[in-house]
């Protein structure tokens, strides 16, 4: 008997260690090449700054961690809120929540307008969403662009109209990166909107409203409680590449108007403060992670309420 | 009596998802109808033409640019493919074992980094390797792309596994036949369709990427999405429109393939 439980119990340890064999050349790329270097990058953070944009190695400083919030003075030494960071990561999360909201304004009916056509139609305007979410986010970026340049469609057909008689500026400004990140996000939102959606039982909101329940009672009370992990889902999916987007700003927000995104570039870039520019990746990172841990118990506490 | 509820008549809902529909298509419409403008300038329409689309075709710095994705793309798809369906094999089909989650947030940790961070994360190790190694080549690009290419590569496989008949192999090896031997003759085949989509995904993820590229380039290694942005920036030429008319064609034509191969399933 003793034998055979230690013969079954070899065999899993076999097991186990062929699986770990098996996963190898993935974790170790992984590493390599993603992993790995962000442990340097905390490591980098911690240390001093160099003088030709790289770090004194081994020689360690909270200076980069400070000047994420604080600024010394050069002069007379004193120490103030480095307000040119706090208002591009404030810009940062507020731009990011704003499309959050949007896209939620905009996504959720289009999801409910999905789930809520007969099957053999759904999958066609499910095609419709898809096409965007799959084409390179550059070129929908330069779509956006073409139309809010100051020659693009949008102000040509405005002077044409004649209710304008010069264009207005839209790129380079705040609302431009509000309305590139809306427009290259939306796709995220009602992708897991509908996947809640189609799932919903519409016999539910019928029963509300035959208990006398109006069109926004039945929203509020019936539908949105119920596809609420679709909402957290679509919101994480949307605010997360907000917060750290990069190619949207950088291309509608044309240097003027940063993200946290080309800050830490800039760091890296013409800034030559590498411990800065590491510290804010982590702070970034660490947002992101938060944001990633709020939506997994909101949602695995609504599965247990459900369940 | 009250008009009657009607869940598929929500005019205020309705008017919103259309709204959202033209808002999602008219400016790559917009964008796709000056790449056929045969003036270079966008204001005015002078006439349909694929005068860009000859220039660039026949653009140096495009093809050069194309080329080299094109080489990127088909080998991190195809290692970060097969890296991908050895690590689902190995977490998948399994009472939970010591180190499973781990292996779990490891392999989806490219998704869960910002996409900036991994970036200047490489650029600052592999900056310091060429100054070691004094080697420049693709390589960088492509043990990056094959990186982040891995958890989108893992994902249809790890799917296709978890529903996958477990009683076909057992029956083939009460049947005698060694593991190896039930891997390729029936593991393998019924994992095919998940392993295909898997190298799709990776492909165009590779293709489309610009961040990690953008940073982890060596000097004279554009990709298309690379050169692209370095345009964009300017005053961009209808050039662009061409190009970018050409990718939203190819993205068309593998979510329709997609949305086919699908259907067929039902």
């Amino acid at each position: 008997m003793a034998q055979a439980q230690d013969i079954i119990r070899a065999a899993a340890r076999r097991d186990i260690r062929n699986r770990w064999w098996l996963s190898s050349p993935a974790l170790a790329i992984i590493f390599l090449a993603a992993i790995g270097p962000l442990f340097v990058v905390v490591l980098y953070s911690v240390m001093e700054k160099g003088s030709y944009g790289d770090v004194k190695y081994w020689q360690f400083s909270g200076q980069g961690w400070f000047e994420v919030l604080f600024e010394r003075d050069m002069f007379d030494n004193t120490v103030s809120l480095a307000d040119a960071h706090l208002s591009i990561l404030w810009r940062s999360v507020k731009l990011a929540a704003i499309t959050t909201v949007v896209t939620l304004i905009l996504g959720f009916p289009t999801a409910y307008f999905i789930a809520t056509r007969p099957r053999h139609r759904r999958d066609l305007w499910l095609f419709l969403i898809t096409i965007p979410f799959w084409t390179n986010l550059l070129i929908r970026t330069f779509a956006i662009q073409e139309v809010f340049r100051n020659e693009g469609l949008l102000n040509v057909v405005l002077m044409k109209v004649g209710l304008i008689d010069k264009p207005i500026q839209i790129m380079f400004t705040d609302a431009a990166i509000l309305l590139g990140m809306g427009y290259v996000y939306l796709p995220l939102m009602v992708l897991p909107l509908y996947a809640s959606l189609e799932k919903f039982d519409f016999r539910l909101a019928e029963a509300a409203a035959d208990l006398y329940a109006g069109g926004f009672r039945i929203l509020s009370r019936v539908i949105v409680p119920i596809v609420r992990p679709g909402i957290i889902a679509g919101s994480i999916l949307v605010f997360i590449p907000s917060l750290g987007s990069y190619v949207t700003p950088r291309l509608l927000g044309g240097g003027k108007s940063l993200m946290l995104g080309n800050l830490i570039e800039l760091q890296f870039g013409q800034g030559r403060n590498w411990p800065l520019g590491a510290a804010l990746s982590i702070s970034l990172t660490a947002i992101v992670m938060l944001s990633l841990l709020v939506y997994v118990r909101a949602s695995s506490k609504t599965e247990v309420r459900h369940g | 009596m009250a008009r009657r509820y009607s869940v598929q008549r929500q005019r205020g809902f309705t008017l919103i998802a259309l709204f959202c529909f033209v808002l999602l298509y008219l400016p790559m419409v917009t964008l796709v109808a000056y790449a056929f403008n045969a003036g270079i300038s966008t204001s005015n329409w002078e006439g349909v033409s694929l005068r860009w689309f000859h220039a660039a075709a026949a653009n140096e710095r495009i093809i050069d640019a194309t080329l080299r994705s094109l080489t990127i793309a088909p080998i991190a798809g195809l290692i970060a493919t097969v890296a991908a369906t050895m690590a689902a094999l190995a977490t998948t089909r399994t009472a939970p074992y010591p180190g499973l989650t781990f292996k779990y947030a490891f392999i989806n940790q490219p998704l869960m980094v910002p996409e900036i961070v991994t970036a200047v994360a490489l650029l600052v190790v592999f900056s310091q390797v060429k100054v070691w190694t004094g080697y420049s080549g693709l390589g960088y690009l492509i043990a990056a792309h094959t990186a982040f290419c891995i958890p989108f590569a893992y994902l249809p496989i790890k799917a296709r596994l978890e529903t996958m008949d477990l009683t076909l192999e057992r029956a083939a090896a009460d049947l005698y036949a060694r593991p190896w031997m039930v891997f390729r003759r029936v593991t393998l085949p019924l994992l095919w369709p998940g392993i295909l989509a898997g190298f799709m995904l990776a492909f165009v993820v590779s293709l489309d990427d610009v961040v990690i590229t953008e940073f982890v380039k060596s000097a004279g290694q554009e990709t298309l999405p690379t050169y692209m942005l370095g345009q964009l920036r300017r005053q961009a030429t209808p050039e662009m429109n061409a190009i970018s008319t050409v990718f939203l064609g190819l993205s068309i034509a593998v979510v329709t393939l997609f949305f086919f191969l699908s259907r067929r399933k039902d």
